[in-house]
């Protein structure tokens, strides 16, 4: 289990291993969910949750557009909904009160057997196909050519709000600091580039939900975790087409 | 003509209104200054404090009066070119105050849009040296403003009664019209992941229901034309004869627009889609069932079909009342359009509380206020241009 220094108060993370008693209950009734059965609230059998994962993935396992290709696994059924990776998201990118970056939605199904709340963590998926800038009038919104991350020019942004319309995850809001539409970027700005390997959701999260890297390393984590078959991984809204570089997986 | 004598031309004709023809135009100004007050204010303070957009449901009522003007301004381009471009006889009539109320239309949309964009003047500097031509509404913006110059130049030269030239830029407008209204449609029709708007056919629907509203249009301002300038329209038969062909033009398109209605409510029960189905039934049962039942079907669809159809052409207060009627109806289609594609949250699928009921949005004060300067930028042009340009007299040839 990854250790995480969460420095910005000063807490020292445990491990899940020295979690309390009722959390480490909770990830243990995580775990056993049935598999697929809740996939992002859709039924999906193994087969085709893999297929439509690898629809996205498998087609750049031999060769991957950028490099490095940054992406994201979500462990949804470890987030106990702490929250501390969105405080440590405003903190490093100046996220307004009324806005936000990345926030955890929380899923009841009160007759379930067994478990009956889940926690799903989302934010800017950094899509292959992004219908955000497809449709910016003005390509303020863009995939920077070396990493694909799906970027902000704010001197260009008009406010047409366009891509909040185009974008099937809810992943935008418009800054009036920043005049400017504004979304995760991964903090490709604020660590990424000052040589930090994780974004601060990452690094925050206690329970190793967010497991971040580069998915055209074989030798990453993400690698291993994505190119596999044993555990179901999915993707939010297949159907939009876009092909999210956020997966979702269990256990 | 000397300048002196243009102006004592221009003065006498604009003196010449009546008190109703006063109070119209001082009413439609007042609404115009109180709504760039309004939207002045909106963006010194911020549009998260004063309209009432958010961050899911972020185009409101701004955009459906945007929407609602552009569609009007191509639709009666397209319906007067029918005539002078064309060359139809019987459309020729109604060609010149087509084409001028055209124009007024588009700038009352351009005026609501300049409040609805965040930093209007980025989009001058970049629509112009960042373009992006994947984008639909790049397209528009663009296409839309080579319109609008095509359309003054061609109301130029039909006043100047140069009608090659004018059937020329006529012709070049109603291309630019077509290209931009159907790029405005594909704004829509192309978002995948917003299962109400998405669809090849939200193009072509865009263009049925421009030509219907421009029918519409057409007579309303027809009819109060001759109010504002004291003359009686029955007794103006080339005028009558000629919104009898437009009243009949506006009876097919009203069955076009129907079953194009018809056939999307279908398409959204079906099967239940997802995301589609949730956007139907609110309409069909829901919160927006008074404005499409009432309003959309009603006053937009079939009251005015039965008036126009009883009114046998004849009965030019029947026309009048049901071309109102239209409007109305014709605004709340695209009021629905807008906010009903945004309600059904896009995570609405995945069961989470924060998005397990329907979105809802409510007009704020301000964006009230710069709807109606909308109409009060059309209603000015109106009735200046109606006095102005001395009623749009056409040559009868």
């Amino acid at each position: 289990m990854k250790k995480n220094k969460v420095e910005f108060d000063g807490l020292q993370n445990e491990g899940v291993e020295n979690a309390p008693v009722e959390d480490r209950r909770r990830f243990l009734k995580m775990g056993l969910a049935l598999t697929g059965v809740f996939a992002g609230g859709t039924l999906y059998s193994a087969s085709s949750a893999v297929n439509k994962v690898y629809a996205s993935a498998g087609e750049y396992a031999k060769k991957y557009p950028y490099k490095p290709h940054y992406s994201m696994i979500m462990h949804q059924n470890r987030c106990i909904d702490c929250e501390r990776c969105m405080t440590a998201c405003v903190k490093t990118n100046d996220v307004p009160e009324y806005g936000y970056r990345t926030t955890i939605l929380e899923r009841e199904v009160k007759d379930a057997v067994g478990q009956k709340r889940e926690f799903i963590p989302v934010l800017c998926n950094q899509c292959n196909l992004p219908q955000c800038t497809r449709v910016c009038p003005t390509r303020a919104t863009y995939k920077d050519k070396t990493t694909g991350i799906v970027m902000m020019d704010t001197a260009k942004c008009i406010g047409c709000l366009t891509c909040q319309q185009g974008c099937p995850y809810n992943a935008r809001y418009f800054s009036e600091e920043k005049h400017a539409v504004d979304k995760c970027n991964f903090c490709l700005d604020t660590r990424l580039s000052k040589g930090e390997t994780l974004t601060a959701c990452s690094e925050a999260c206690p329970a190793d939900v967010r497991v971040f890297g580069d998915l055209s390393d074989p030798n990453s984590r993400i690698y291993r975790e994505v190119h596999q078959i044993e555990k179901t991984v999915w993707v939010l809204r297949p159907e939009a087409g876009t092909r999210p570089n956020v997966f979702y997986t269990r256990g | 003509m000397t300048l002196n004598e243009m102006e004592s031309i221009v003065s006498g004709r604009l003196l010449s209104g009546g008190a109703g023809y006063y109070i119209g135009v001082i009413v439609s100004a007042l609404l115009v200054v109180a709504a760039v007050v309004a939207g002045v204010h909106a963006f010194i303070v911020g549009h998260e404090h004063t309209y009432g957009v958010t961050r899911e449901v972020s185009w409101g009522i701004l955009i459906a009066t945007y929407v609602f003007f552009v569609v009007t301004s191509t639709g009666l381009c397209l319906v007067s070119s029918i005539g002078h471009v064309f060359g139809v006889e019987s459309y020729m009539p109604i060609a010149k105050r087509s084409v001028f109320l055209s124009i007024a239309t588009i700038l009352a949309g351009f005026f609501v849009i300049a409040f609805e964009i965040k930093i209007p003047w980025r989009m001058a500097i970049y629509n112009v040296i960042s373009p992006n031509i994947t984008s639909n509404i790049w397209w528009m913006g663009t296409l839309y403003g080579v319109y609008l110059v095509l359309m003054i130049f061609e109301f130029l030269f039909l006043n100047l009664n140069k009608h090659k030239l004018a059937v020329a830029m006529g012709f070049g407008g109603a291309v630019a019209g077509i290209a931009a209204h159907s790029n405005l449609g594909a704004v829509f029709g192309l978002l995948m992941g917003r299962e109400f708007w998405h669809g090849p056919y939200m193009s072509i629907y865009f263009i049925a229901s421009a030509m219907m509203t421009g029918t519409a249009v057409i007579f309303f301002f027809h009819y109060l034309a001759y109010k504002v300038n004291n003359e009686d329209l029955s007794l103006d038969r080339p005028m009558v004869a000629s919104l009898d062909v437009v009243r009949r033009l506006g009876i097919l398109l009203i069955c076009v627009i129907m079953f194009f209605t018809i056939w999307k409510m279908v398409a959204g029960v079906a099967g239940m889609p997802g995301g589609k189905y949730e956007a139907v039934m609110a309409l069909v049962s829901g919160p927006y069932a008074i404005n499409f039942w009432l309003f959309e079907a009603g006053f937009g669809l079939i009251f005015p079909l039965l008036l126009f159809i009883a009114s046998k052409g004849k009965n030019l207060m029947m026309m009048f009342v049901g071309s109102a009627m239209m409007i109305v109806g014709i605004f709340v289609m695209r009021y629905d359009l807008v906010i009903v594609g945004q309600i059904v949250p896009v995570y609405h699928e995945l069961g989470v509380k924060e998005f397990s009921h329907l979105l809802s949005y409510t007009p704020s004060f301000h964006e009230i206020i710069i709807t109606l300067g909308g109409f009060g930028v059309a209603f000015f042009l109106f009735l200046v241009g109606e006095k102005l340009f001395a009623g749009h007299k056409v040559e009868h040839h």
